[in-house]
């Protein structure tokens, strides 16, 4: 690593202002970030721990809708949102391992926005909203494409809302190595329609299949999806799995997950 | 038998260290004012260095030296301990492998420069301020492309990127062809045996340790073999002789063949030490593990079997291209030719073989010897070929390895390939192979499977292997540079306390416990009284290390021979104490007795007497109770072993799960079945592990694309049901004193077949046409299989 200060804010405001310092950048659990820092691919001035950030922690819910706080770890909203909503629960539980668990934070993960995470489905499968230091984004507006975001400089995730869906499931096809998601599918039942979020398949990310929202919005069954063909665009085609084998992951992964759901 | 003697269920004593965060590993060591070094590493394949101005790295803030290959001048190439002839009598090419780059690089994370200073974060800010300049040159990483003409040359000082045309036997191959022109079926198969990182779980460290006034050097190193390290770095590459250098290695967590070789840091910290004055240490980082460490297997090969209408094997034919990478290590060029080719004729019959193998130089991290080397490359061709064959002529998969085995009243066998196998019983161990895995009620779980959809397959693999390295006049007459005996010194404290030190080295497979109860067994006394010194230079006497599953077959017998030697003396001084003749005297139960009385003194008598001389028959014995053995094999020995791996795969996804495996192994005398079955379990995982995930993939560039944990899959004990191990069927290695054979290789040898032949049936069964498919099995590459029609 390169040396760098490091400062423990304890409430949002006070990481606001430490943020405004030139390089400073936020720590959340550390998971991507402090590997990061390690190789030597980045170099903070300071590093603003919003690990001690009070307000920023937690899960609880309010009138059908289930708010996690940004810096809440993986392995807490596994256990905490169990009841009110199992399909995050189980998505939590099944980042990473134990360690990564316990470190590593909603706020961090979506941040990151890594184009194979498993948090950016449910966020856009849930329609969830993202609430900052200074306004609330729609998960619809939040991802713009591979490790990019609607965040600006210095802005801080401090909770994400989650309405409640009536069914929901995640299936992740795991790849072999990192065990991130290869591809991942978010499939929710709402009172608005489906909605179908994928994650780890295309380069520009985190992305809603339109054609099979359409499709189970009509009948939320693995049947209704049948007839259609895997999405297109831009799908992602490295040593783990060729663009065409992830669109039929993406296909095969739909169908399971509204069986689960 | 004494409770703790050869073939009690004893518990590793080591593990309570190493479960409880108490191992002494290399890292571990800090000495008075050490120093630490961070490489500059090459990031492009290939490429000359046009620029290396170090001034500014070495002004920076705590730093001690920048050292480039100009300070090693005095220094020779790291060598290779093997010469082999080619098919027309030249030798191998051995271009030089120097410690830091000279001019050109070679090789994704070739060491340029090291820089020394008081942290390692300042080597690192230093190493990052030395201005360097590379004009990359075209990378080749393709071995028929290097073997192309106009390919891009490696070495300026040898004529191709071609290593060596080796044939095996040579004299074999006018035969051979002959009997393919008479076949009545001919079956060819090509595939690609997967390069794997051997990713030891402790990564590679050294220090180094300079002591001026008595002008003597310090290595501290993560080896496999210490004594090798110091022959081969102190005498060929450094210029130190043995007795002015020391080698230690502690605690090793895991080497898997990757840490026999002398490798450039350990060099380099040696020299540094003198250069600063100070010890020096380096620690890899995995990163660094996965552009540095040897790495293993990567052949390209064509097999070719022939076989008569009853399915009999008639011949088999080899062409194998070895990729070397970028440079020789030790065991680079003997791993793919004789290590490889003998392996190939497996437990059957064959009457004539001929196997052809190329080495070939590629702008890739050097490749050498990896759990099983050579025998794991053999074994899968064959292994896959015969199941071929089988499903080819429509015979049973079972039943074409039995028809083919050699019998067990043939024993010993005289192979075509040069060696003679011992002893063995091949029928046995299938027979317990099909008995264990229920292989009768497969049918009943393939149906249970595909009525949830998912398509089930067996796959075997009937392997044998030459293990036990080596004996040294026969390795001689095959180009071998060393000897490949082993030593042993069983010192007895004056008090009955014992150690033994052995040239071999543990790291992880349980030798402080093994080679106590082979000692404790001989005696009659308890293993608590036996400890297990290894690992330090000046405290063993030379020995050749471990690999090749050498350890007890080589090492414990050397450790069985120098008990001998010392229940030899202890008998005297029996006698002498009881006034009898040493002819007379048994030893059981740790009491050495006239035979036929109730006349006997006990093993603390006999000890003390040797080391207190009071009465003693000093005219005839020399005080002291120590001896040392060393034991040259008079042969290799030839474990083996049937596998059933059986494995679901879900067609809609191409991921396959292994769901039985078993092993119904002959390792000859067992000393220690729960260490032996710890054995099993790691190298079927390891086999495992290569044929469903463990995938090396260089860009065309030359770039290491699955260059960290994160893209380079290893299996997770989660991945794998538990396996069921068997070591019932014992045939005694017929010429070494324990009757042992060896067991580490076993599952990394037997395994990958068992599970590529079993996703292959798997699909056969399911109705997909594929007739082969190359490691590591990944969901990707079955997928795409299923759907290449
Ligand atoms: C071995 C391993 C396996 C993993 N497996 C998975 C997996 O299967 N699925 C998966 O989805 N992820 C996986 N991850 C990633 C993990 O979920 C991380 O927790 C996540 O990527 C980053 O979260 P973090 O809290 O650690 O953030 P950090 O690493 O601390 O920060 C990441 C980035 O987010 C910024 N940041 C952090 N918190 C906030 C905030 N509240 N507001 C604004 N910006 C912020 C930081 O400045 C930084 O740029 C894995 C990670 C590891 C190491």
């Amino acid at each position: 690593m390169y040396a760098f200060d490091f400062v423990r804010p304890k409430t949002v405001a006070e990481a606001v202002k430490a943020l405004a310092a030139e390089d400073a950048q936020a720590l959340g659990g550390g998971q991507t970030l402090i590997p990061t820092l390690k190789q030597r691919l980045a170099a903070p001035a300071v590093l603003v721990s919003l690990s001690g950030i009070a307000e920023m922690s937690g899960v609880s819910l309010s009138g059908g809708t289930l708010t996690i706080g940004g810096g809440t770890p993986h392995a807490t909203v596994a256990k905490e949102a169990r009841a009110a909503y199992p399909a995050l629960a189980a998505l939590a539980g099944g980042i990473g391992d134990p360690a990564v668990r316990s470190r590593g934070t909603i706020g961090g993960s979506l941040a990151n926005n890594d184009p194979s995470a498993c948090y950016p489905a449910a966020v856009l499968g849930s329609g969830a909203t993202i609430v900052t230091d200074r306004r609330e984004i729609a998960a619809d507006d939040y991802f713009q494409g591979m490790f990019a975001t609607a965040l600006e400089p210095g802005e801080i995730i401090t909770a994400v809302r989650f309405p409640v869906p009536e069914k929901a499931h995640y299936e992740k096809f795991a790849q072999p190595a990192s065990r991130f998601a290869l591809v991942g599918v978010f499939v929710a039942r709402t009172g608005q329609g489906a909605r179908v979020a994928v994650t780890g398949a295309s380069a520009d990310g985190v992305f809603r299949w339109a054609e099979a929202e359409k499709a189970l919005s009509g009948g939320f069954s693995a049947a209704a999806l049948a007839g259609l063909a895997p999405p297109t665009g831009d799908m992602i085609s490295d040593l783990h799995g060729s663009a065409e084998y992830r669109a039929h992951l993406v296909k095969v992964l739909t169908g399971r997950a509204v069986a689960a759901a | 038998m004494p409770k703790d003697g050869i073939g009690a269920p004893m518990k590793r004593r080591e593990d309570l260290r190493f479960l409880a965060g108490d191992g002494r590993y290399t890292d571990d060591i800090n000495l008075h004012g050490q120093a630490y070094v961070w490489f500059l590493r090459s990031d492009v394949a290939h490429g000359r260095i046009t620029r290396l101005d170090t001034a500014a790295a070495a002004a920076m803030p705590g730093v001690l030296r920048v050292i480039t290959a100009e300070d090693f001048a005095h220094a020779g190439g790291m060598i290779t301990a093997w010469q082999v002839t080619n098919r027309d009598g030249t030798p191998q090419a051995e271009p030089k492998h120097p410690i830091l780059a000279e001019g050109k690089v070679r090789h994704i994370g070739e060491p340029i420069a090291g820089v020394v200073a008081e942290t390692l974060e300042q080597a690192r800010d230093a190493a990052e301020a030395i201005e360097l300049e590379i004009e990359e040159l075209p990378a080749v990483v393709d071995m028929a492309a290097a073997l192309a003409p106009g390919a891009p040359k490696l070495h300026e000082d040898i004529d191709s990127n071609l290593c060596f045309d080796w044939g095996f036997v040579d004299d074999n191959k006018a035969k051979v062809d002959a009997a393919f022109e008479s076949a009545h079926h001919v079956t060819t198969l090509e595939l690609v045996n997967n390069r794997c990182v051997a990713n030891a779980m402790e990564p590679r460290a050294a220090i180094g340790l300079y002591d001026r006034p008595m002008d003597h050097y310090t290595l501290y190193t993560t080896s496999q073999n210490p004594h090798v390290i110091r022959l081969v770095m102190g005498t060929f590459t450094l210029q130190i002789p043995e007795h002015k250098l020391r080698v230690v290695a502690p605690d090793v967590g895991g080497g898997f063949g990757s840490k026999i070789y002398n490798y450039n840091e350990e060099c380099f910290v040696t020299h540094a030490a003198k250069l600063v004055g100070r010890p020096v240490k380096w620690t890899a980082t995995r990163s660094e593990a996965f552009i540095s460490d040897a790495q293993g297997r990567d052949h390209v090969t064509k097999i070719q079997l022939a076989l008569d209408k009853d399915g009999m094997f008639l011949a088999f034919r080899t062409e194998t291209m070895a990729n070397l990478g970028a440079y020789l290590r030790l065991f680079a060029t003997v791993t793919p030719t004789y290590l490889h080719g003998p392996a190939a004729g497996g437990p059957y019959r064959t009457p004539v073989a001929h196997v052809h193998v190329k080495g070939v130089f590629t702008n890739t991290v050097p490749v050498d010897a990896y759990r099983g080397a050579g025998r794991p490359e053999g074994s899968y061709q064959l292994e896959r070929v015969v199941d071929k064959a089988a499903r080819e002529m429509g015979i049973d998969q079972a039943e074409i390895r039995r028809r083919n085995f050699v019998k067990p009243e043939e024993f010993p066998y005289q192979t075509p390939m040069a060696v003679v196998y011992d002893s063995g019983n091949y029928h046995a161990t299938l027979d317990k192979l099909l008995e264990l895995s229920d292989y009768a009620g497969f049918a009943k779980r393939r149906a249970e499977s595909e009525a949830r959809g998912k398509l089930r397959g067996f796959g075997f693999s009937t392997w044998v292997e030459a293990s036990g390295l080596a004996p040294s006049r026969l390795i001689g007459a095959l180009g071998a540079r060393a000897g490949l005996y082993e030593s042993a010194t069983v010192r007895v404290n004056p008090t009955g306390g014992i150690s033994v030190l052995t040239g071999t080295h543990s790291h992880g497979q349980g030798h402080e416990t093994v080679f106590a109860q082979i000692v404790a067994d001989k005696l009659g006394i308890d293993a608590g009284l036996v400890d297990i010194v290894h690992g330090d230079s000046d405290k063993t006497p030379f020995g050749m290390g471990t690999y090749g599953s050498r350890s007890a077959a080589v090492g414990g017998s050397a450790i069985a021979k120098a008990t001998d030697k010392i229940i030899a003396k202890a008998k005297k001084i029996a006698a002498h104490l009881l006034e009898a003749s040493d002819a007379d005297i048994e030893v059981a139960d740790g009491k050495f007795t006239v035979a036929g009385t109730d006349k006997a003194v006990d093993w603390a008598t006999i000890c003390l007497t040797a080391y207190v001389p009071h009465n003693y028959p000093m005219e005839t014995l020399e005080p002291g109770l120590e001896e040392t053995a060393f034991y040259d094999p008079a042969n290799f020995v030839y474990p083996a072993g049937a596998y059933g791996c059986e494995v679901e795969v879900d067609p809609d996804t191409g991921a396959v799960t292994v769901m039985r495996f078993v092993a119904a192994d002959d390792f000859g005398v067992v000393l220690n079945p729960v260490v032996v079955a710890g054995q099993q379990h790691g190298g079927i995982a390891q086999g495992i592990s290569q044929a469903l995930l463990e995938h090396t993939v260089y860009d065309e560039s030359g770039q290491l694309v699955s260059g960290s944990l994160m893209d380079y899959a290893i299996l997770r004990a989660g991945d794998v049901p538990g396996f069921t191990v068997d070591h019932s069927c014992v045939t005694r290695c017929e010429h070494n004193p324990l009757g042992v054979k060896g067991c580490g290789e076993a599952g990394a040898i037997g395994a990958p077949p068992a599970v590529v032949n079993a996703v292959v049936d798997a699909l056969q069964a399911g109705g997909y046409g594929i007739k082969d498919i190359d490691m590591p099995l990944t969901p990707s590459r079955v997928w795409a299989a299923m759907h290449e029609g």
